[in-house]
């Protein structure tokens, strides 16, 4: 397989989005447990720590740089990927039992793809764009005891975005129960297609699937209640 | 029994089809699909009207021509089980079956349920052969194979190439179809020599017939008439990259 055939051909491009994929789930547990730091209820001390740690070091930001770019790979390969799919059968059947053999959620990555990026721009004007660019919100540095630091306050910045806004939180379950959908296929089949095919492992990989995704999914949506319910303040 | 048939008619792959609907009396529970398709046929022919065109050989589910899409699903609704070898107990007195042909662009209907097919042999003429020396054969105890892996490439090539598995795929891939006869070859020693050109190949050739990506989704194994597990996509994909990227 040549670089060129690693883009175009049907194998090299599930290869593209395996490696991309793995990189997004290792990215979206690193995202989660950070996160988690908010429930330190320590006025966001730990949480404000994490995210000036995460934005000021060059592996860290260097890591950025590498994600944009498998998101942005993700993205485009998948959205080739379904418009080439669907064009290779042109009339369709008049009778379709899509339920025999295949989930639903198999069947929709795109769309669930694309539900996961609508809610990814919604949640990057929310926090990234902010953090990095325009420090709208931001203005008023935190100070810590014993630390000269001023740090961003992504913690107020959180809790401004999902208290009392009952439709924000709702964006965001809903974010959330796309992508854990999404990862309920991606996840195995991300292995899959790099070639894993012992069916011992498949099974191992499809319930490691299974639980990563609930984990990770369901810390990210006790943020957004967490915050609106006030079980943190 | 008596049925209501609404059957895929179409002249040549130059016109356009439509559903035509039939009605067969007295079909008897211990009839075949394909025989019930006789006597609807033959009624036709008495009529004098043009009978329905649909594939068929052996009769027997190992030789792959059978090729109707029966109520949504591949061969209808028994699993593991070839269009010739359902069995009209499956249905009872009144039932409406629908059946169209193979829908992908890389079979392109040839008249009513026959689909040219030829995409496959093409796909094997990529790769999907080994090479023997000439002159007498060897003793085949000459070749140790492990108990497992010859059991793994028989499954394999249990793979009758009927084409149900792009059929069923959404996108359309033939990616269970190839999969197998890499797995089936690549497992024996006999394969060895053109292991990785005929990944490589075959890919290239299934890619140029017009077939899908494959995106793990398992309809083709669920409607296989053989059984073919799924994991042979995997291995096909393990092949792939270790051919072209890694070695």
């Amino acid at each position: 397989m040549t670089w060129k055939q690693l883009f175009i051909s049907s194998v090299g491009k599930k290869v593209v989005m395996g490696l991309t994929g793995i990189s997004l789930v290792a990215f979206l547990l690193v995202h989660a447990g950070l996160n988690a730091c908010i429930w330190a209820n320590d006025d966001g001390q730990m949480f404000n720590k994490a995210a000036h740690f995460m934005g000021s070091t060059v592996i860290t930001r260097t890591l950025e740089i590498g994600l944009f770019i498998g998101i942005i790979l993700h993205i485009v390969q998948g959205y080739m990927l379904a418009a080439t799919n669907k064009a290779k059968r042109s009339i369709g059947y008049n009778v379709q039992l899509g339920n025999r053999g295949s989930k639903w959620y198999s069947r929709s990555m795109a769309l669930l793809g694309s539900l996961i990026l609508i809610f990814l721009a919604i949640h990057l004007s929310d926090f990234f764009i902010p953090s990095r660019i325009t420090h709208a919100g931001l203005e008023t540095p935190k100070f810590y005891d014993g630390d000269t630091t001023a740090y961003h306050d992504m913690y107020r910045l959180m809790i401004n975005r999902f208290q009392d806004n009952i439709l924000a939180v709702i964006i965001y379950i809903v974010g959330c129960i796309a992508l854990a959908y999404h990862l309920f296929h991606g996840f195995q089949s991300a292995f899959r297609s790099l070639g894993v095919h012992n069916k011992k492992y498949n099974q191992l990989l499809t319930s490691l699937g299974y639980g990563y995704t609930v984990v990770v999914i369901l810390a990210f949506i006790m943020m957004p209640l967490s915050i609106f319910f006030g079980w943190i303040s | 029994m008596n049925l209501t048939l609404k059957v895929w008619k179409q002249k040549n792959s130059a016109t356009q089809g439509s559903f035509e609907t039939y009605q067969v009396k007295n079909i008897s529970s211990e009839m075949s699909f394909l025989e019930m398709f006789d006597v609807l046929n033959e009624q036709l022919i008495e009529e004098d009207k043009d009978p329905i065109a649909f594939d068929h050989d052996c009769r027997e589910g190992i030789c792959g021509m059978c090729s109707m899409y029966i109520d949504g699903r591949p061969h209808g609704p028994w699993s593991q089980n070839t269009t010739c070898q359902l069995h009209m107990r499956a249905y009872k007195d009144g039932d409406t079956i629908v059946v169209e042909p193979w829908r992908a662009n890389a079979f392109p209907v040839l008249k009513d349920l026959i689909v040219d097919r030829q995409a496959f042999d093409r796909i094997i003429q990529a790769g999907g052969y080994i090479s023997v020396n000439t002159g007498n054969a060897q003793d085949a105890n000459n070749l140790p194979i492990e108990k497992a892996k010859a059991d793994e490439a028989f499954a394999s090539a249990a793979c009758i190439g009927c084409g149900a598995c792009v059929a069923a795929c959404k996108n359309s891939s033939a990616m269970l179809f190839t999969s197998a006869k890499v797995t089936q070859l690549s497992l024996l020693p006999q394969g060895e020599p053109e292991r990785k050109s005929r990944v490589l190949d075959m890919i290239t050739q299934m890619d140029k017939e017009g077939f899908g990506a494959c995106t793990n989704t398992g309809a083709c194994e669920a409607v296989c008439p053989k059984g073919i597990s799924i994991s042979n996509i995997a291995r096909l994909n393990k092949e792939y990259i270790r051919a072209g990227l890694i070695v």
